[in-house]
């Protein structure tokens, strides 16, 4: 069981890391446009929780590529959504800010700071409503927590007895702007204790991150009561591809490398070299071919920009 | 029937056809609505349906768009237009684009209602019509309902739909009688004809087309003409091929709106209608709207600052006068 969870870890996270390189490459090629926030660093906190949500429904901020390979999207329709194609996850509309696949309960990419920790809220009660207990989780980073939505959520969650678990991955800045100069709270666990469970965890730990979601879905479920989760953890990155990552220390960033997920899984003895080399050649041949089947998929037709907007049938709705 | 009965008739009933239909938002419950829209749904769904929410906003439309997601067909209530500021964001960067930017994968099949509107000596924060905010936003749509037909038939509309709707109501048309009938035929996506004309077309809706109907008559004799009279009914996707067919017909028009002039929802009807009719008209257009200032408290004062019938009347006999009527 352990074996298996860590083959599996393995490879998603190293899936999610190399599609998020190779997207930084042909990013700095010209064939991704836009924005692009890469989650390198954050794949233990992406993973861990995914799959242990295997089931369930996931709400994520703009920072979704690992989730949403996670969550079982082929990493070939997002990459041709990253170059804007009309074979992308959703037709090229969306762009990396915005993965969505509602057949494997992924309502992911939402780029308003904190504006989906109130959709994931909403679903939490429709699930309810309907009998299903499938659970609902959500999750943002530190920077939402200061907002209106976030406490909104966390009164509605608590007050409605919503089966629902706040995922915050803490990885210490709002864009440029360190927790400690935004946040009067830094243990950000604590503005929810007053609502609900809380617990913070380290976030470089797939296995820790895993227990802990897989805890708090047995919690919720169970209780039918939301839980919260602080993960501790670190982007290497640059929040955005345009940020010149000047607000951090190189020291700092050495230190949060020294705890990659990654390679501290590699150590965890849980893995043969072999499984190791097996998935790494695997990973580099699915990326490789995500981005052959991007670079060769059509543009979107011109007709696109006029689909998707208002229901095409609703004519025949009069009452 | 009152104008808010006909909206909890329609809220009644399909609530009773479909299980998914939840009604959610401040003292909407056991309170039975400050206007009293969801009254006796509470004791006849219970809190699992009609759902007392906290005063937050945002938050009543966020979760609202969570529980379409989720498979219900949520009708959110915003107390009025003003507080409806605060859920700006959900409005407009999630409930509008979460189905685009999806690439048609996510379904919003919601409603959004709310009055607006200047009522009497609410002073600013309680006075605005907002209806240019909203309908400024692709992916929305917005109704307007002016009776107790267009509320009815138009809100059941808008909950069977799977677009979001923001559901305009008036805050002053809530105690008004209207004539109803359920077999009344309304189509919601089309400006309605109120009174047919061949000489001048006035546009309205909400509570200004009620005050355009108080003068039609007295404008008609003054100036021996006959004016056409439009609901315009939704202000977003508008139904243009209504209102210039008319202007075509009459090839003179007025519109008359309760929002401030400047930025107004007017001057979108008036561009969309003069870009399709510029050639057929016999008159420059007139807009009568509300003066660009907040809505004051004091009576006379409140009345100086958005139309009344006397001045649709003064406004247009003086504008006919000059233009050849």
């Amino acid at each position: 069981m352990q074996q298996s969870l860590a083959e599996k870890f393995y490879y998603l996270m190293k899936l999610g890391r190399v599609f998020e390189l190779r997207a930084k490459e042909e990013y700095m090629k010209g064939n991704i446009g836009g924005f692009l926030h890469l989650a390198i660093g954050e794949e233990a906190v992406h993973v861990g929780a995914t799959v242990a949500f295997e089931k369930g429904d996931i709400f994520t901020h703009y920072r979704d590529h690992v989730y949403a390979i996670a969550k079982g999207i082929e990493p070939k329709y997002l990459m041709a959504e990253l170059f804007g194609k009309k074979t992308g996850v959703a037709k090229g509309k969306g762009g990396s800010m915005h993965f969505f696949e509602p057949s494997l309960n992924f309502y992911g990419g939402n780029a308003i700071v904190g504006a989906h920790i109130p959709h994931a809220v909403g679903m939490a009660y429709a699930r309810k409503y309907r009998g299903e207990n499938t659970g609902v989780l959500v999750a943002f980073g530190d920077g939402a927590t200061n907002s209106g939505n976030f406490y909104e959520s966390l009164n509605l969650a608590s007050l409605w007895k919503l089966p629902i678990v706040f995922l915050c991955e803490n990885n210490l800045y709002a864009i440029g702007t360190r927790i400690d100069r935004a946040s009067a709270i830094t243990d950000i666990y604590l503005k929810a204790k007053p609502y609900m469970m809380a617990k913070q965890i380290d976030g470089m730990d797939v296995f820790e991150v895993y227990k802990a979601v897989m805890e708090a879905k047995e919690y919720i479920q169970e209780e039918s009561k939301p839980y919260f989760i602080e993960a501790l953890t670190y982007r290497y990155e640059p929040h955005s591809m345009s940020d010149t990552g000047n607000y951090r220390s190189a020291r700092e960033l050495e230190i949060a490398k020294s705890k990659d997920p990654i390679e501290r899984l590699k150590k965890s003895g849980l893995l043969s070299e072999s499984y190791i080399k097996y998935i790494d050649d695997l990973v580099e041949k699915e990326i490789e071919e995500a981005v052959e089947f991007a670079k060769n998929s059509p543009e979107p037709e011109e007709t696109e920009l006029y689909t998707d907007i208002y229901c095409e049938v609703c004519k025949n709705v009069i009452p | 029937m009152l104008y808010r009965e006909a909206l909890n008739l329609a809220l009644d009933e399909m609530m009773e056809k479909d299980e998914t239909v939840v009604v959610l938002g401040e003292d909407v419950g056991f309170y039975g609505g400050n206007y009293r829209v969801t009254e006796g749904l509470y004791a006849k769904y219970g809190e699992r349906r009609v759902i007392d929410t906290p005063i937050a906003e945002n938050s009543i439309v966020g979760t609202a768009i969570g529980m379409a997601l989720g498979g219900l067909r949520p009708v959110a209530e915003i107390m009025t237009a003003n507080f409806a500021m605060l859920a700006m964001d959900q409005i407009v960067n999630s409930m509008s684009k979460l189905r685009y930017m999806s690439g048609g994968k996510l379904l919003l099949p919601m409603v959004v209602r709310m009055p607006q509107g200047v009522v009497k000596q609410l002073a600013s924060q309680h006075s605005q019509s907002l209806e240019s905010m909203f309908a400024c936003v692709p992916g929305i749509r917005v109704f307007t309902a002016s009776d107790c037909i267009t509320a009815y038939h138009g809100l059941k509309t808008a909950i069977m739909l799977d677009d979001p709707v923001i559901f305009l109501e008036h805050t002053l048309l809530y105690f008004e009688k209207f004539e109803f009938s359920k077999d009344s035929f309304y189509n919601p996506f089309k400006a309605r004809v109120l009174k047919e004309g061949k000489d001048l077309t006035i546009f309205s809706y909400l509570k200004m087309v009620h005050d355009v109907m108080k003068v039609v008559t007295q404008i008609e004799n003054t100036l021996n003409i006959s004016v056409e009279v439009i609901d315009v009914g939704p202000l977003n996707p508008l139904d243009l091929e209504t209102l210039t067919n008319s202007v075509k017909k009459t090839k003179r028009f007025v519109i008359v709106e309760e929002n401030p002039k400047h930025g107004g929802f007017g001057a979108n009807i008036l561009s969309a209608v003069l870009e399709e009719t510029f050639y057929n008209l016999d008159a420059p257009p007139l807009r009568i709207a509300g003066e660009d200032t907040p809505i004051p408290y004091n009576r006379k004062l409140e009345l100086l600052a958005i139309p009344t019938p006397e001045k649709i009347y003064s406004k247009i006999v003086k504008w006919g006068k000059e233009n050849g009527l």
